[in-house]
C-alpha cells in the first residue's frame, strides 16, 4: 500500500469564484491523494466554499488584500511558507499568465525544478510521472529528479472537472509578507470584451489570422462566428496588427481552445498557434499557401483566397439555416 | 538607461517543424535555418524605442548557446543594439529553465543595469519560465506579458495582458520587464545597420570566465528526467484541396454534419 499524498493546487479566483482551470486541477488532484487548494487574496474564503464540489478536501486561505494589490511575488511568498511548514509532494498550477508568473518565480526561490505545458500526472511508486509535448510531434514523459516539492504547471483543459462532493476543511493562515513582495502594484485592472460566448469555453470558435490582410477583412470573421454562434478568435499576427485585442489571442501566449469546430481562416499555424486549437474535435483551414502548417492539422482544408471564400461560406451558412 | 535584452537563436519557426531528436532527447538545432527568435526581435524593438526616447541609453544584448548563436546577436546589434555578449560553453548543452536562467542571471550581473527585457517565451521551448526565474535569481521585481513601458523618474509603469483585458503595473527600476510576444513588431535591420553590426563589440564568455560550476547548469544541473518520448497521436489526414468555386459550400455540408449549422 502506498502512503497517500499531499497533493496541493495553486488555485485561482475570478469575482470570489473558482476559476475553470483550477477546477480541472483539484477534480485531477483529488485522484492522486490527499488534495489542498491554496487560494490567497480578499475573497479567498468565498472560493474555497465551493472547492469540496470538486473532491477536496482542505483549503488553505490567506485573506491577506497584498494578494490582489501586488504582483506576483506575495504569492510567492506564501507557498513558500506553506511549503517549508507542511511539505507538500506535489504543487499543481494552471498555466494561466498569473499562474506561469507564481510557479517560475517559486522555482528559481527553491532551486526546484518544474515542468511546464504539462498534459498528465500519474502516480509511479513514491514519485510521479508528467507528460508535457515537446517539439512539434512528440510527448515528453518526465521525472522530477530533485527531493522536495514537486512543481507542475498544467496546459488548460488538459483534465475535466469533475463534481465529486466531498467534506473541505477551510483552514485560514496568514503568510508572514516582505516589503519586496509588494515590489510591482497593481494600478488598475480592465477588462476587454469581446461579446458573445467566452472564447475558451464556445462550441464553435471562427479564428482570423494575418492572410486577411486588413482590420476590415476581419469583420467577415466576425460575422461568421456571429452566425454560427461562436467565439471570435485570433491569432498573434491579427493580434499584432490591432486588429483583435489581446483577449481574443488563441494559442501558447493566450487561451487554449477546445470547441467541436474550429474555422482558422488565413492563419498559417505556427506551433504556438497550433498548442492553443489542436485539440478542436473538427478543424476547418482557409488559407492561401498549400503548404501553410494549418493544413497538416485540418480534417478540411480549402486552399485559396480566404476574403473570397468567407462571404460565400456567410452566405452558404445563411441560406442553410433559413431552411 | 542601461538596457540588458535577452535574446535566443533558435530553429527559425517560419520555416522548421520543431522535432526532437530521440537519442539525446534534445531539440535539433543542427542543419536547420536558425534565427533570432521573433520573440526576442519585439522585445529588442521595445527596448530600441526606449532607449531612443532617453538619452545616453545603451543596450547590451546577452545570449546563451552555441558559437553559432553570434549570428542571432549580430542580427539585434544590426537592428541598433549597441554590444552583445554570448556565454558559449559545451557543458551548458541541455540546460533547463532554471540553468538557462543561471547563466542569464550571471551574464546580466557583471555590469550595472536599469532593466532587463526578455520575451514572455521562447519559440523553440515556449516553458514561459525563465523571465520568472532570472527577476527571483536577480532579485528584481518582474513585470510580466507587458505590452509597452513608461519610464520617469526611475519608475516603470507597464500595461499588461491577462486573460480578459489589460493590467496597469508599476514598480520601481532597476526591473525584468517580459514583453508579450504579440505586443509589437519589429523593425528590419537596414543595411547601415548590419554594416555597423560587424563593428560593435561582441564577447564570447565561458561558464569558467562567467564564475559558473558547471554542475549546477546544463544536462548535469537539470531537475528534470526526460524518461521516454512518444509521437503525438497524429489527425487523421484531412481532406485538403484548392478552391474551384466550391470550397464554402463544402465547408457549409462539414459544418451541418458536425451540427454546427
Amino acid at each position: 500500500m502506498v502512503a497517500e499524498h499531499a497533493v496541493w493546487v495553486y488555485g485561482e479566483a475570478r469575482d470570489g469564484r473558482l476559476t475553470p482551470s483550477t477546477r480541472e486541477l483539484i477534480s485531477r488532484a483529488a485522484t492522486l491523494g490527499s488534495a489542498t487548494v491554496v487560494l490567497l487574496g480578499v475573497r479567498a474564503e468565498e472560493a474555497a466554499e465551493n472547492a469540496g464540489r470538486h473532491g477536496t478536501t482542505a483549503a488553505l486561505v490567506d485573506p491577506n488584500p497584498a494578494y490582489d494589490q501586488h504582483l506576483t511575488t506575495p504569492a510567492v511568498e506564501a507557498l513558500c511558507y506553506l511549503i517549508r511548514e507542511r511539505r507538500p509532494h506535489v504543487l499543481m498550477f494552471g498555466a494561466s499568465y498569473h499562474g506561469r508568473d507564481v510557479a517560475s518565480r517559486l522555482a528559481a526561490r527553491l532551486d526546484c525544478g518544474i515542468i511546464a505545458n504539462a498534459t498528465e500526472i500519474e502516480r509511479s511508486g513514491e514519485d510521479y510521472r508528467v507528460t508535457a509535448p515537446w517539439g512539434e510531434r512528440t510527448i515528453a514523459t518526465c521525472e522530477l529528479t530533485f527531493p522536495g516539492v514537486r512543481l507542475v504547471l498544467f496546459r488548460s483543459k488538459a483534465f475535466s472537472a469533475e463534481e465529486k462532493p466531498s467534506r473541505c476543511e477551510v483552514e485560514e493562515f496568514q503568510a508572514p509578507l516582505s516589503a519586496e513582495a509588494k515590489a510591482v502594484r497593481i494600478v488598475e485592472t480592465a477588462e476587454e470584451e469581446s461579446g458573445g460566448p467566452s472564447l475558451s469555453d464556445a462550441g464553435v470558435v471562427v479564428s482570423g489570422g494575418r492572410g486577411l490582410g486588413d482590420a476590415e477583412s476581419f469583420r467577415k470573421v466576425e460575422e461568421l462566428a456571429q452566425l454560427l454562434g461562436g467565439a471570435v478568435g485570433a491569432s498573434r499576427g491579427a493580434v499584432d496588427a490591432g486588429w483583435r485585442p489581446a483577449a481574443d489571442l488563441v494559442g501558447q501566449s493566450g487561451t487554449t481552445v477546445k470547441p467541436s469546430v474550429y474555422i482558422a481562416c488565413g492563419i498559417s499555424g505556427a506551433v504556438q498557434h497550433m498548442t492553443g486549437m489542436k485539440n478542436a474535435k473538427v478543424i476547418v483551414a482557409i488559407n492561401r499557401d498549400p503548404d501553410a502548417p494549418i493544413f497538416r492539422s485540418a480534417d478540411l482544408g480549402i486552399i485559396g483566397d480566404v476574403n473570397k471564400i468567407l462571404p460565400q461560406l456567410i452566405e452558404e451558412v445563411r441560406r442553410r439555416k433559413e431552411w | 538607461m542601461r538596457i540588458v535584452v535577452c535574446v535566443k537563436q533558435v530553429p527559425d519557426p517560419s520555416a522548421v517543424i520543431y522535432d526532437i531528436d530521440k537519442d539525446t532527447k534534445r531539440l535539433v538545432r543542427e542543419g536547420v535555418p536558425l534565427a533570432l527568435d521573433p520573440g526576442d526581435e519585439v522585445s529588442l524593438e521595445q527596448a530600441l524605442r526606449l532607449s531612443e526616447a532617453t538619452p545616453d541609453s545603451t543596450i547590451t544584448v546577452v545570449s546563451m548557446g552555441p558559437e553559432k548563436a553570434t549570428e542571432a546577436i549580430r542580427r539585434a546589434l544590426a537592428m541598433g543594439a549597441h554590444e552583445g555578449v554570448l556565454v558559449s560553453d559545451s557543458q551548458i548543452a541541455g540546460s533547463d529553465a532554471l540553468s538557462t536562467a543561471k547563466v542569464l542571471a550571471a551574464a546580466i550581473s557583471r555590469g550595472p543595469y536599469d532593466i532587463v527585457y526578455c520575451a514572455s517565451e521562447s519559440s523553440d521551448g515556449y516553458t514561459g519560465m525563465v523571465p520568472g526565474m532570472l527577476a527571483e535569481l536577480l532579485g528584481l521585481p518582474l513585470l510580466s506579458f507587458v505590452r509597452h513601458v513608461e519610464v520617469q523618474d526611475g519608475r516603470i509603469t507597464a500595461n499588461r495582458v491577462i486573460e480578459r483585458g489589460y493590467q496597469v503595473i508599476e514598480s520601481s527600476l532597476p526591473a525584468v520587464v517580459s514583453i508579450w510576444t504579440g505586443s509589437d513588431r519589429a523593425r528590419l535591420p537596414g543595411l547601415k545597420g548590419v554594416m555597423s553590426a560587424k563593428r560593435k563589440p561582441l564577447e564570447v564568455l565561458n561558464l569558467e570566465e562567467l564564475g559558473l560550476d558547471p554542475a549546477t547548469v546544463g544536462e548535469s544541473g537539470a531537475r528534470e528526467r526526460v524518461l521516454e518520448l512518444t509521437d503525438v497521436e497524429q489527425r487523421a489526414a484531412g481532406i485538403i484541396v484548392p478552391d474551384d468555386g466550391t470550397g464554402a459550400a463544402r465547408i457549409a455540408d462539414l459544418l451541418q454534419k458536425t451540427g454546427a449549422v
